[in-house]
């Protein structure tokens, strides 16, 4: 393992004192039909870390986050989630993602059921929970993000921010160990990236492990222990965010950040 | 009635025993009515019963269809090549789902491109033979009106965004929990019109049984004209009996639209 990340052009950088890995990737290829959209991604996600990938639109970033939770099947490679290799046919595709949330840029929230309904369901359904435990901890989780007068309405009458966070913390419901965000404030409008961004500030700093896709540089900087810049398929260059943005090694990432910042 | 008799009566009085004849001589003579109550509960049994296999099989049928869809089955001359080149491919699973799709291809044209009454004689005089009559035309129509309603399903299935799968399937959901709870109920609410007619036309389509002799409102209108020689009063009397079982449908189905569209609430 060790070798393979060598052999990459980069190291990946392991957060100080965090050693245990929780996503593990191995030399991920996707491609769909002829067009290879991924092509050969190594990396190491440890515990606690706060992974921003970034990069221009179609470099694979969502196609790379969405086969950490196997919504993509990757075409070779593997990906293992605290040591269990998941890209493994055998893997038991739904429990490993009850450990993993998802957060989407369209946010995706079930139209036709009430906004307790939205996060009640998965942990009710799996078995997680009992009923009425899983009402509590919406509640609870409502409250935090400041909606529960919501619980009883439909996704149709909140804001994009409103629904994004109740997307969020319907993520949350499941305690899952590993949060995956997908570009999720880039549906958004501007006045309401904030209250997005801050839900998830907060959430990183209560120590969930993050992987966030996204355009935000200033979420990057701030909350991000490690940026990755993607292009073409590939990690083209990563590190701290101090590092990353004061000192951008590569010619394609120097580009992308003078058009971005 | 004697002419003199007639001028003692109020001037309505002919049409009420003209109206009370036509009542008597259609239902209460040798206790016809019995024979119309036996031919609505034949109706509303085929009906229901087709009405029910045919979601079933519609159902199932559409989300194989678009299940095949999604997987995207390679062409079987791909596969084999991946084969070669890797030594494994999924061309079993290739295969298979492509062999469905062509079955449910086969079925709908087959079930649609064939009068109902000719397919509802084959199951009665050719295959079910020896089967209780009732049964073969719920089967019957039921396996027709199926071939319909797969349609009308695929097309509220796909119509319901592919983010809601994923969502589902992001939370841990099984793939058949997030159809049941998740896709199913939104395409329900996208195809509800769509299945309202079709129920309607199923209703309709069961005045043909008959022609498997069973006694179903229409042949019951039927049989009782041939003892009377009265046309008029038992076939109207059987549309009317049909126009309100389709009232009581499209009343349903608007009960249940109102109620689906309560989540629309801005």
């Amino acid at each position: 393992m060790n070798s393979k990340a060598q052999s990459q052009n980069v190291t990946p950088v392991a957060p100080a004192g965090a050693t245990e890995a929780a996503i593990q990737v191995e030399n991920l290829c996707k491609s769909f039909g002829d067009h290879q959209v991924l092509k050969g991604i190594t990396d190491v996600i440890h515990k606690g870390e706060k992974v921003v990938v970034i990069g221009p639109s179609g470099s694979g970033k969502s196609t790379y986050l969405r086969c950490l939770n196997l919504l993509e099947t990757p075409t070779s490679g593997q990906i293992f989630v605290h040591g269990e290799e998941i890209t493994n046919p055998k893997c038991r595709v739904d429990s490993l993602r009850r450990r993993m949330g998802m957060v989407f840029q369209h946010f995706n929230l079930f139209p036709h059921k009430t906004i307790l309904e939205n996060i009640t369901l998965a942990p009710v359904q799996t078995g997680l929970m009992k009923p009425r435990e899983a009402r509590e901890r919406a509640m609870e989780l409502l409250q935090r993000i400041g909606l529960p007068e919501k619980a009883k309405e439909y996704p149709g009458m909140l804001s994009g921010g409103q629904k994004q966070r109740v997307a969020i913390v319907r993520a949350l419901a499941m305690r899952p160990e590993v949060m995956l965000f997908d570009e999720p404030t880039s549906a958004l409008d501007p006045e309401m990236v904030g209250e997005v961004l801050s839900l998830m500030k907060e959430l990183a700093l209560a120590g969930m492990t993050m992987v966030v896709v996204t355009h935000e540089m200033g979420f990057a900087r701030e909350v991000g222990t490690r940026v990755c810049f993607m292009d073409d398929g590939k990690i083209m260059e990563q590190g701290t965010p101090e590092a990353f943005f004061s000192h951008p090694s590569h010619p394609r990432l120097k580009d992308f950040l003078s058009k971005v910042l | 009635m004697s002419p003199d008799s007639t001028s003692a009566l109020p001037f309505w009085s002919d049409a009420l025993s003209f109206w009370s004849d036509a009542i008597s001589r259609t239902f209460l003579v040798e206790e016809r009515y019995k024979i119309f109550l036996q031919g609505f509960w034949n109706t509303m049994l085929i009906t229901v019963g087709a009405l029910l296999l045919g979601v079933f099989i519609g159902v199932s049928v559409a989300i194989v269809r678009v299940y095949v869809y999604q997987a995207q089955p390679q062409p079987f001359w791909k596969s084999a090549g991946q084969f070669l080149r890797t030594g494994k491919s999924f061309w079993l699973r290739s295969l298979l789902l492509k062999s469905m799709d062509a079955l449910a291809e086969l079925y709908l044209t087959l079930f649609r491109g064939t009068p109902v009454v000719v397919q509802l004689m084959i199951w009665s005089f050719v295959i079910l033979t020896t089967t209780n009559p009732i049964l073969v035309a719920i089967i019957g129509f039921g396996v027709n009106s199926g071939a319909y309603v797969a349609e009308i399903a695929r097309a509220g299935i796909m119509a319901v965004d592919k983010g809601q799968t994923e969502a589902g399937r992001s939370l841990g959901l099984s793939a058949w929990t997030t159809m049941r709870l998740i896709v199913l109920p939104q395409a329900l609410k996208n195809v509800l019109p769509a299945l309202g007619n079709e129920f309607i036309s199923l209703l309709k389509e069961t005045s043909i049984v008959g022609y498997i002799a069973i006694v179903d409102l229409t042949k019951a209108a039927g049989l009782v004209r041939a003892r009377t020689f009265d046309a008029f009063f038992p076939l109207i009397c059987v549309a009317l009996v049909y126009l309100a079982l389709v009232l009581l449908l499209s009343a349903v189905q608007k009960r249940l639209e109102r109620r689906m569209r309560e989540s629309d609430r801005k």
